[in-house]
């Protein structure tokens, strides 16, 4: 119980990006319809995006943008401990751009799937599939 | 099927709960993800680029070669969206609903009806569905996007100096349009910023990345290595990779601006251009 508390307490940044993920793996594996999925693979990148953010913060440290003078061009030490790890916000910050296209091209998809079926339960356009093979 | 993705996602939980005690502690300066490569982007970022903002420095300069291949992705899925959804059709295909403004009376014309000209001052063209006119809605959007584009501009031009840059002030100049497009109706909006604009910005925007690095190649230095153009900026070697990341930028703005609007043109109407949100 005493080791359990701590390792609760100081990684609590990896418990709750592990909730989303699984609530959002969840949606995109045991949802049945098509639109939830998308909602569900929407959680599941803003949990991945919570994991990189939160490992790149440091106790004590500030946004990535170097202080002082802006024209100097950094003639003064920087501590590295100073500034949180910048390297994580910019993977993220291509990532978010990224989600939004792949959430437009989900969305197209689901429109498209609509026009062909009429309806965007899963289970409907398996049997619709099924039908139409068994003729 | 429910029971088994339960499986699924609780395997999935435990083997990750599992593992998380040998991850650092949250906010720790000594854990492997800050230690090896990012506190030299920290330490020589503004000397070497001149950007205060290292986030800026590494987006468009130490890591530029994903960035451009990021802008490819966004790119290929408007081309994507515009590929799936959109459909040509002719004026008489589908019925519409017109005004006619000096008597007030609202006319439905069938499919193959006889439809009055395009920019005809006495008919206006309606959506299907009743929209009331929101004076309010209508002339607040007006007054805000433009200040909202101002900004757009400035977190585009001043992503060195603050948090910003070009993903950012593109995805605000697309917002703008499509505060536009949802306060007054799609087909004015697309009169603004017409789909071919918005095909020819987006390749464009990828040009200027890719163009920019070619131009390195052809200065002799490494692709996307921008020391190769102070010659041509006539400025010192550290400058030259400060402006190579404001061109970068501009580009990254012109093709992402471009490509949400045209995502959104194509989803809104389901590629009909015609009738939207």
């Amino acid at each position: 119980m005493n080791d359990l508390l701590p390792l609760i307490a100081d990684k609590y940044n990896y418990w709750i990006y592990i909730v989303l993920m699984m609530l959002g793996l969840y949606a995109m594996i045991g949802k049945n319809n098509l639109v939830k999925k998308i909602i569900g693979m929407n959680i599941f990148q803003t949990s991945i995006i919570l994991f990189y953010v939160s490992i790149a913060y440091k106790k004590g440290g500030t946004l990535p943008i170097i202080m002082g003078d802006a024209h100097g061009g950094g003639h003064a030490a920087v501590h590295a401990a100073d500034y949180i790890n910048p390297l994580p916000h910019c993977l993220m910050l291509t990532a978010i751009v990224v989600s939004v296209a792949t959430l437009g091209v989900a969305l197209a998809l689901a429109i498209k799937i609509y026009r062909q079926y009429g309806t965007l339960e899963e289970d409907d356009i398996n049997h619709q599939i099924r039908m139409q093979a068994g003729q | 099927m429910k029971f088994l993705a339960m499986i699924a996602v609780v395997l999935t939980g435990g083997l990750l709960i599992f593992h998380t005690g040998a991850f650092p502690d949250f906010g720790d300066a000594n854990s492997p993800a800050n230690t090896y490569l990012s506190p030299y982007y920290l330490e020589n970022g503004q000397a070497d680029t001149h950007a205060p903002n290292v986030v800026t420095s590494v987006l468009a300069d130490y890591r530029g070669y994903d960035t451009m291949f990021e802008t490819t992705v966004v790119f290929a899925a408007g081309l994507a969206c515009f590929f799936l959804l959109r459909r040509k059709q002719k004026p008489g295909d589908t019925p519409r609903m017109y005004r006619h403004l000096p008597t007030g009376v609202t006319l439905h014309i069938k499919e193959g009806g006889t439809l009055p000209a395009e920019d005809s001052a006495v008919f206006r063209r309606l959506d299907s569905e009743f929209v009331p006119h929101q004076i309010i809605i209508k002339n607040t959007c007006r007054i805000v996007i433009p200040f909202i584009q101002i900004f757009a501009l400035y977190v585009v031009a001043h992503g060195h100096y603050s948090p910003g840059g070009g993903f950012q002030g593109g995805v605000l100049l697309a917002a703008s349009f499509i505060l536009y497009a949802i306060s007054h109706d799609l087909r004015r909006a697309i009169r603004r910023f017409p789909e071919k604009v918005a095909a020819l910005f987006g390749s464009m925007g990828v040009l200027i990345y890719a163009g920019t690095g070619v131009l390195c190649l052809l200065f002799g230095a490494n692709f996307l290595n921008y020391e190769a153009l102070a010659p041509l900026l006539g400025v010192s070697p550290v400058m030259a990779r400060s402006h190579g990341i404001l061109i970068v930028e501009i580009g990254v703005a012109f093709a992402v601006m471009a490509v949400i609007i045209w995502i959104y043109y194509n989803l809104s109407s389901a590629g009909k251009h015609d009738e939207g949100l």
